[in-house]
């Protein structure tokens, strides 16, 4: 919080670096004091499991990158060693791959409830925009992790992916090329992909540290969305929301632990368990589940450059939204109508998803899945724009609190 | 694994999807039907492997199916491990010796003999199972141009992998479909995509011959070798499932520590 520093050293070490690098300050103030608001919800505990799963996530990363080896001809053999032979392998494997999973559920549940409450109206509309951009490092870090065992999927994900870039008009292939280092996917597309996928993981922490840093300014918003007015609307961070936010770490780690040790390729493709070969395709490839909705936004649209570009607007629109919500009122708990929107926008991203995970001729009832991927897309850019701007000025929302501490006591 | 419950909590609806998709293909005999559905012991959150269909699964496939599948990822010495098939040590190792490796260069640094053959030494515990044809287009010329697929992975690469195969391996000897047309040199296999299958009837009665006294039909084969297959894919199933025991009892525990701790230290706040 931007308030005057609470903290005064106690012992003689302690004098002597706060008046030259005053770190026992900087964690005293927040971490330790740091007013929290008392109202935050089970909602509020993703931020440290996200916390946790990054540096589960470079920890178990870097221990595979000590067995792993980025080479076309050896990567997939590897990762078999370090599932059989490497001691404890096949655990610290699965936290990883599971791990990617679960460090998706994560954010989506962290930006929907960011979504939720209003938590990127001002005076946040930073934090939010860098947690839009952690959000895309972290795809662009699954994208080049999911191809190093160097499986089928791997490979003709890769292709997939990579192949957008052809849609560039002119000069579209040769970007392709020069990012590929060949002609085509291959071992020197896979040694960087390597390179990359252990260099972005820091950038990552590098840029959580500016969201914390930027959340710590004007501090948490809360369900209410109303600001902090007195004391009494607060806890210190310590102990209330350590202790609350460990209880949700171990039970997420509890439905972690259930994927990791009894259905630990249950977000896994059966195809990725084939050593990649680029003259054999795959009958339907299919990216991993986080992406899907995305994927489905992208086929939905017959031609290439334009489903490129819906495709990267679809994840870009998001740094908008601090502005494209018009609204006074923060928390959706006080807007009747948003309230409804924005269930259906939740609803509409897991029906875009399911699209995304079928066949590309599949249909429903009669209705070609196609068609229902475009009804879902144009809802998803619909709830942006107009839905967001035009809700917020003609919506009544409903009579705010006075303060956080009054609806509390009143309950 | 696959039918774990929370795949329906997770609710991708997945089921919907399959169940349309096999409607639309039940009138279309060029697709595979859905694999039949056998019991083993591996599967759920307690279950093992059966010692002796490891046993004896292994048995099938260094008797048949060796023959053309490799078997690359797995070493003899795994053979001896723990949560795997349960040979001794000096079983492994005498597994092993019955397999001729490509030997490493002799004295002369050679590695083929006076009539170019590849010279071989014994497999020892060290090596992995050799492939049964020196490389892709060996294979390929020696099995009507089809390439027999390595099965290290074959249970985890194929949806639905121990009924897949069981039933692949117990579904020949069908009439084909009224209108339907076996491709020459092929087989029809209604559980394969095509229904067309390169791979010849491998298991019969009495393929081999079980030393425990089971009598080995083409079903009771099939059984013992899609569960040594489902080992050769996950070996270290038993541990992780062992393990994960463990560590939902503390989670689940720790958990209620947390619980207790942060309702005790909430309950001034209001």
């Amino acid at each position: 919080m931007s308030g005057p520093s609470t903290y005064t050293p106690k012992s003689g070490i302690e004098k002597w670096l706060d008046q030259r690098l005053p770190l026992p300050r900087l964690m005293h103030d927040t971490i330790h004091t740091f007013p929290t608001p008392k109202n935050l919800n089970w909602w509020y505990v993703f931020g440290g499991i996200l916390t946790f799963c990054l540096v589960t996530q470079i920890v178990t990363g870097i221990v595979l990158a000590m067995h792993y080896k980025p080479d076309a001809t050896l990567a997939f053999g590897s990762v078999e060693k370090i599932m059989r032979e490497v001691n404890y392998g096949w655990l610290i494997r699965y936290i990883h791959a599971n791990g990617a999973s679960m460090f998706f559920l994560a954010v989506y549940i962290h930006m929907f409830r960011g979504l939720y409450y209003g938590s990127y109206k001002a005076p946040r509309e930073l934090i939010w925009i860098i947690g839009v951009l952690i959000y895309v490092l972290m795809t662009a870090t699954a994208f080049f992790g999911y191809v190093l065992p160097w499986g089928q999927m791997s490979f003709w994900g890769a292709t997939v992916i990579t192949n957008f870039f052809t849609a560039i008009p002119l000069i579209g292939t040769h970007i392709a090329t020069w990012l590929w280092g060949d002609f085509a996917v291959g071992d020197a597309t896979l040694n960087r992909f390597f390179s990359l996928h252990y260099l972005l993981p820091f950038v990552i922490a590098g840029v959580v540290g500016l969201h914390i840093w930027a959340l710590h300014v004007p501090g948490n918003n809360n369900p209410l969305g109303i600001d902090v007015k007195s004391p009494q609307d607060t806890v210190p961070f310590h102990p209330y929301y350590t202790v609350k936010d460990a209880f949700g770490l171990v039970v997420f780690l509890i439905f972690f632990a259930l994927f990791v040790f009894y259905a630990p390729e249950f977000f896994g493709n059966p195809d990725n368990a084939i050593e990649a070969n680029p003259l054999v395709t795959p009958p339907e490839i299919v990216p991993e589940w986080y992406l899907l909705p995305f994927y489905a936004i992208l086929r939905s649209i017959p031609n290439k450059l334009l489903g490129v570009i819906a495709l990267g607007a679809a994840i870009l629109i998001l740094a908008f939204i601090p502005w494209l919500d018009t609204s006074r009122v923060r928390s959706c708990r006080f807007r009747p109508t948003m309230k409804w929107l924005f269930w259906f926008f939740a609803i509409d991203c897991v029906i875009l998803g399911y699209c995304g995970s079928q066949p590309v001729d599949a249909a429903i009832a009669g209705i070609s899945l196609v068609w229902i991927a475009r009804a879902g897309a144009l809802y998803y850019f619909g709830f942006f724009f107009p839905i967001m701007p035009l809700v917020g000025i003609f919506e009544t929302p409903k009579p705010l609190p006075a303060s956080i501490s009054q609806p509390v006591l009143g309950e | 694994m696959k039918h774990f419950p929370l795949r329906l909590a997770l609710g991708l609806s997945l089921a919907f999807g399959v169940s349309t998709a096999a409607l639309a293909q039940a009138a279309d005999n060029s697709h595979r039907l859905p694999p039949k559905k056998e019991e083993f012991s591996f599967e759920g959150p307690f279950g093992t492997y059966d010692r002796g269909a490891l046993q004896r699964g292994f048995q099938v496939y260094k008797e048949v199916c060796g023959a053309c599948h490799a078997l690359q990822h797995v070493a003899f010495h795994n053979l001896a491990e723990r949560g795997g098939p349960g040979f001794t040590e000096a079983q492994a190792k005498g597994i092993a010796a019955g397999y001729k490796i490509p030997a490493e260069p002799n004295d002369k640094g050679e590695t083929t003999d006076d009539k170019g053959e590849r010279l071989t030494r014994p497999g020892i515990l060290a090596d992995y199972f050799p492939s049964p044809f020196p490389n892709e287009n060996a294979a390929r010329a020696n099995n009507g141009g089809a390439l027999p697929p390595d099965l290290s992975m074959i249970i985890k690469a194929r949806e639905a992998g121990p009924n897949y195969v069981y039933s692949i391996l117990t579904g020949f000897h069908q009439t084909p479909p009224h209108g339907f047309a076996v491709t020459k040199d092929k087989y029809y296999n209604p559980y394969f995509e095509g229904r067309n299958i390169g791979m010849p009837p491998p298991l019969q009665a009495n393929s081999v011959t079980y030393n425990d006294g089971t009598k080995a039909t083409v079903e009771q084969e099939a059984h013992d070798v899609v569960t040594f297959l489902a080992w050769a894919s996950e070996p270290k199933m038993e541990e992780r499932k062992q393990m994960g025991f463990s560590v939902l009892i503390f989670l689940i525990a720790f958990a209620g520590v947390l619980f207790a701790a942060k309702k005790k230290l909430w309950a001034d706040v209001h």
